[in-house]
């Protein structure tokens, strides 16, 4: 038997399989063991600065992107979900239907991916050209630990970012409903509110926020961790070697935070 | 014997199949310069690269003061790493960051100073290293040698016991090259910290250098001072020699050392009857005056002797080279020892009129109100034959050494 599979057609299949799952795993638990000394890292002296610093970068400065692509997605969820009522005859859940689609997963969700494309993508690429021009060994023969100094900030700063972005998405998604359907389409003002105050409950906001914070842990770790080690890519090195790895952490992070919304949401239901 | 700061017993590297570091045994001494050297790609960088931790070794052990490093528990370690500053071979400055910033970045994340005290050590710094123009600029906005001094301030600025300068003077025209050697030596002198110096400037670094380590095929070669490397006659050291130094000094325009060797051999060896040489040994007083008005000024007028040297004795036949960082040999075939005599006598008069006080000129921008200085040329004479070696030439036209001219605060004085 064991001569079969040694001699047989699939060997090189399986050991390609093989190699490749080894290879996920290790990156999954190096990325476990990164995000946990990036995350202990925050507590440490002078991070306040850094982490008030990444809090402007990723957060304050992703705001209008979010606040925009929040607007845009509240109002074609007016637009469509009215009409999709409409032919029931139930119109006037229109607010609560909004606001829970963005509370529970628009918003989450989207404000993720676009914090990913606009500040996760950045970060991988700053953190990648540091490491390409031997910034971060420089850190380390000055004695500052590279981690502490470069990584924990983002993690801490998305930590803190996430959540108060999707919050903003939510309300301005809201507003944007409320346009179309409201101002745009005539449904009551009275109905579309109260009907999201009877039916928007702590629970859901809860989860849309527990699922903000999975993505900031998620989506931080991937970019710096892409950045981080990108010296280390086999398939190109360099100015490239960064493009690439910041192309895989947008991918990536994109990927997971639609596996994960999935994952979390099983858990919240 | 004097222990050594820093020794590798056994080091052993391999990345891969490859093996850079094969049992390498060396020892570096305090207050030194000590300068590896060794065919691009010899391993040189991941030698350094072991003394401050960025890589660690397969096999061996590093002793700090007889200490073994991977022995050393996170306090001493860090301790350790405290007293060493690294410049990289590409400056590894933050290009987001100001060169205050860039300066201030180790103080600022490493120690509990204030901010009032960091900003003076920092301005102390940028003073020191003539960077007080640049001190709100950019990296990017920098031209080479400035970048070099900011690695170097930021290098200085936690005041290290230890520096390891990796190429520091990569990409640079000679006269900024011999000006960051310089400024090597004149701040290890004034802060006292011991050099450990990854250099191809030939014969430059050499001046310099108080201990030479040639790095080849992964095993240390040759260790020893500049004279005994000089002396040394090896196949392996010839070839390396030959193989980065150039036909000419590219700082002063006179032949390299081993090219004034080869000439001075083919000039006895002519066969002629009269073959005899006369060597003349010029020496000045570079390095006070390096100390007084910063290295750039000493770079600047001994390229100007050399270029003067040149244009004088070259068109009698005299060739000529650098022995030493205040030193220049010159050999004149054919002529006499009384003729070599007056030759040199009417150079030192020519210095004295008009050589000597332009170089007020060169410095003009670096002299305070009021401040005296002296500039003093010697030089030795001598004769040699077939039979003499040239370091015994050199030996005896040092120990004939007399002041031929000299100049003091603006004003000639006679010929001694």
């Amino acid at each position: 038997m064991k001569s079969a599979i040694k001699d047989g057609p699939f060997l090189p299949f399986f050991h390609y399989l093989g190699k490749k799952t080894m290879n996920v795993i290790d990156n999954l638990g190096a990325a476990a063991i990164f995000f946990v000394l990036a995350f202990l890292k925050i507590f440490r002296r002078k991070q306040l600065r850094e982490i008030i610093q990444q809090v402007y970068y990723i957060g304050a400065k992703s705001s209008n992107i979010v606040m925009l692509v929040g607007l845009f997605t509240g109002m074609v969820l007016g637009l469509q979900l009215f009409y999709t009522l409409y032919k029931f005859g139930s119109q006037g859940v229109l607010g609560s239907v909004v606001a829970l689609t963005l509370i529970r997963e628009l918003g989450p969700v989207l404000t993720a991916i676009m914090i990913t494309a606009r500040a996760g993508s950045a970060m991988t690429a700053e953190i990648g050209n540091l490491r390409i021009s031997e910034q971060i060994d420089a850190l380390y023969t000055m004695r500052i630990d590279p981690q502490r100094y470069l990584v924990s900030p983002c993690v801490a700063a998305s930590i803190i970012s996430f959540p108060l972005l999707t919050t903003l998405f939510d309300l301005i998604g809201i507003l944007g409903g409320y346009l179309t359907g409201v101002v745009l389409l005539g449904v009551d003002k009275g109905a579309y509110f109260y009907r999201i105050h009877a039916y928007v409950g702590i629970v859901d906001i809860r989860g849309g926020l527990i699922k903000s914070l999975v993505f900031a842990v998620l989506v931080s770790t991937i970019c710096c961790y892409q950045g981080y080690f990108t010296h280390l890519r086999t398939d190109s090195y360099g100015a490239r070697s960064v493009s690439l790895s910041t192309t895989s952490a947008v991918v990536f992070s994109c990927v997971t935070i639609l596996v994960s919304d999935y994952v979390v949401t099983s858990f919240l239901m | 014997m004097e222990t050594p700061l820093i020794e590798f017993r056994g080091i052993t590297k391999r990345f891969g199949e490859k093996t850079i570091l094969d049992k390498v045994d060396l020892s570096i001494y305090e207050n030194q310069i000590t300068t590896i050297i060794g065919k691009s790609g010899s391993g040189k960088s991941v030698l350094i690269k072991h003394i401050i931790g960025l890589l660690s070794p397969d096999e061996g052990s590093i002793l700090f003061n007889g200490m073994p490093v991977h022995n050393m528990k996170k306090k001493e370690w860090e301790g350790y790493r405290s007293r060493i500053s690294y410049m990289f071979q590409n400056n590894a400055l933050f290009d987001s960051m100001t060169v205050f910033e860039n300066i201030a970045l180790p103080l600022r994340q490493t120690t509990n100073l204030k901010k009032k005290e960091i900003e003076k050590k920092v301005l102390s710094r940028i003073e020191q290293m003539e960077l007080s123009d640049a001190i709100g600029k950019y990296p990017a906005e920098l031209s080479g040698g400035m970048q070099k001094r900011v690695a170097l301030a930021r290098a200085l600025v936690t005041d290290p016991a230890i520096v390891l300068f990796d190429e520091p003077t990569t990409s640079q025209d000679p006269i900024r090259r011999n000006i960051i050697l310089s400024m090597i030596a004149h701040y290890r002198k004034k802060f006292g910290f011991t050099a450990i110096l990854i250099s191809h400037d030939i014969p430059d670094v050499f001046f310099i250098s108080d201990r030479i380590l040639l790095l080849w095929e992964g095993k240390i070669a040759f260790s020893g001072s500049y004279e005994e490397f000089s002396r040394l006659r090896h196949p392996m050291i010839d070839e390396f020699i030959m193989s980065i130094e150039g036909l000419r000094d590219e700082l002063t325009g006179l032949l390299s050392k081993e090219m004034l060797k080869s000439r001075y051999a083919m000039t006895l060896g002519s066969g002629r009857v009269d073959t005899s040489v006369t060597a003349v040994l010029f020496s000045f007083n570079l390095n006070f005056l390096s100390d007084l008005f910063r290295p750039q000024a000493a770079i600047e007028i001994l390229k100007s002797i050399g270029e003067n040297l040149n244009s004088y004795f070259g068109p009698l036949g005299g060739f000529s080279a650098r022995h030493s960082r205040e030193e220049i040999l010159t050999i004149l075939p054919h002529l006499g020892l009384e003729k070599v005599g007056e030759l040199v006598d009417d150079f030192a008069q020519r210095l004295e009129k008009k050589f000597l006080p332009e170089i007020k000129d060169l410095i003009r921008d670096k002299i305070k109100a009021g401040e005296c200085f002296e500039i003093f040329v010697n030089a030795g004479i001598t004769e040699g034959s077939s039979s003499d070696e040239i370091e015994q030439i050199i030996k005896r036209a040092d120990m004939n050494k007399k002041r031929i001219a000299k100049y003091i605060c603006g004003k000639e004085r006679d010929s001694i």
